[in-house]
């Protein structure tokens, strides 16, 4: 479990995040959504420790990560996944290298330990006959898949994922979001993805966190957002018509 | 920011950079690559550049001693002497600020704006020792060798030049070239490649690591980093040499 309290970061004089509260919990699928420019970006990093908030603390399972020192930070991200937008894979590796990377790093296993492990977490998000190619060889949702297999090739205790579906195609987008759910329950992580896909908020929103500008406005699950009459969420949710007509039939309002 | 800044962010790189590797057989994999990347990929240039200035420097000093109280050796002397002091150790390094300067920055700062940089720090790496240590252990050991190789083509380009345009006779350039050796230019030539070479290791590699932005500023750092790393270059070329030889 992720524990929030009062985060605030400001870049200069400007505040990005004005004390946010949240609790991300395990086994559970929490995604955090807002405009561009609502502090989504700089909440995840913070998480992630790749930004050092102003003040507030993030516990992961009780532990504060502010009062880790260096190398204790460095243990902690060991049990953290990470996929980024740009899936962030290593140009200069193949594929099975890349998975491998963390292994190599962290672990004293033989390589055909390693092998056999980044062969399980490969059939595992369903990537075939790419062991030996490079990411620029990949299409997007490929590249993604691999990125999911980095992340979660180290058994992960918490797994973030910024944009996953961002570049895709809104039917590999939909398998993208199914293989992390699956690896959510399966696994058991703490799993926070930021989006600003809806299609991702009504199938996997298991909590939902609506930030706007650099507060939290909202949460609830993806049954809540139907149903909620905060006007922000309501007004960036259902800012497509087609979204618009969905909610008005989930309300009993009209017909599809 | 300013100048004082970027050297204290700089400093403060290098700390992190100068740190124990976190796994000794990942840091010696890296090196290997570095080590063809930055070192067996850049022989080409070098041998190339040294064996036609070698035979420049031969011709230029054959035709401007027209005297005929001035022994014909000097040319062979003059060769050596240009090579090993200032050629191989110095203009090797500016060259190589070009060509190995411009790789190391392109490629830190694409790995920084695609998030590459980002995804090792998320694991628990230590990005900057895991990138750059390499590259600087590769170019502090590799570079001295590059210039000793510079200073015996350059010195063999004079004599092929010699030989071709018969301005000079072999003889008298092997003569030239066998005078007043002095051991200690060479010990010269080589500490000012290995300082040279941690410049162009690390100069380059902070231009890259603290990137921002995307395409346009990788390519705009590459040319600041070529730029800076080349005034350090001649900077210190100049310090080294009144602290060596002054």
């Amino acid at each position: 479990m992720i524990e929030v309290k009062n985060l605030v970061k400001s870049f200069g004089e400007s505040p990005v995040l004005k004390g946010i509260d949240a609790n991300f919990e395990r086994g559970k699928t929490s995604l955090i959504i807002g405009q561009s420019g609502s502090g989504k970006t700089v909440f995840l990093k913070s998480l992630l420790g790749l930004h050092t908030p102003d003040s507030g603390t993030i516990s992961f399972d009780g532990s504060d990560s502010s009062s880790l020192d260096e190398d204790e930070k460095r243990q902690l991200r060991q049990d953290i996944g990470m996929v980024f937008q740009g899936s962030a894979l290593f140009d200069s590796l193949t594929v099975e290298e890349n998975i491998m990377f963390p292994l190599k790093m962290f672990t004293q296993q033989t390589k055909s330990e390693m092998l056999d492990r980044v062969n399980a977490v490969i059939k595992r998000v369903k990537l075939f006959d790419a062991n030996t190619k490079y990411p620029a060889e990949l299409s997007g949702g490929m590249q993604k898949r691999v990125a999911i297999a980095r992340a979660i090739v180290m058994n992960p205790k918490y797994l973030f994922c910024d944009e996953p579906n961002s570049g895709l195609d809104p039917k590999t987008a939909i398998v993208i979001d199914n293989l992390i759910q699956e690896i959510t329950d399966e696994y058991q992580i703490t799993t926070v993805i930021n989006t600003h896909d809806m299609n991702s908020v009504m199938e996997i929103g298991e909590k939902i966190i609506f930030l706007r500008n650099g507060i939290k406005a909202w949460e609830g699950s993806s049954k809540d957002i139907f149903k909620t009459d905060n006007e922000s969420v309501v007004d960036f949710v259902y800012s497509s018509n087609l979204f618009k007509k969905v909610r008005q039939a989930y309300l009993g309002e009209t017909n599809l | 920011m300013s100048y004082i800044e970027h050297v204290g962010k700089y400093f403060i790189m290098l700390k992190q950079v100068f740190r124990s590797p976190q796994k000794k057989a990942v840091f010696r994999d890296a090196l290997f690559r570095e080590v063809e990347d930055l070192g067996l990929k850049s022989v080409g240039i070098v041998a190339f550049i040294a064996f036609f200035v070698g035979g420049v420097v031969a011709i230029q000093t054959a035709l401007n001693v027209d005297n005929p109280m001035i022994p014909k050796y000097l040319i062979g002397f003059a060769t050596k002497r240009s090579m090993i002091l200032e050629f191989a150790p110095t203009f090797a390094s500016v060259i190589l600020a070009g060509k190995v300067g411009s790789f190391i920055t392109s490629s830190i700062g694409t790995m920084r704006v695609t998030e590459q940089i980002d995804a090792l720090e998320v694991m628990g790496i230590n990005s900057l020792n895991y990138l750059v240590l390499p590259k600087v252990i590769a170019a502090v050991f590799f570079y001295p060798l590059l210039v000793i190789l510079a200073m015996f083509l350059g010195i063999f380009g004079g004599w092929a030049a010699g030989s071709l345009t018969e301005l000079f006779h072999s003889v008298d350039y092997i003569a030239g070239i066998q005078l007043d050796f002095n051991p200690f230019l060479i010990r010269y030539a080589l500490i000012k490649s290995v300082v040279f070479a941690f410049v162009i290791a690390t100069v380059p590699s902070y231009h890259g690591y603290y990137v921002k932005g995307g395409a346009l500023e990788v390519g705009r750092a590459s040319t600041q980093a070529v730029v800076w790393t080349s005034v350090i270059v001649i900077l210190l070329n100049y310090f080294l040499t009144q602290m060596l030889l002054g």
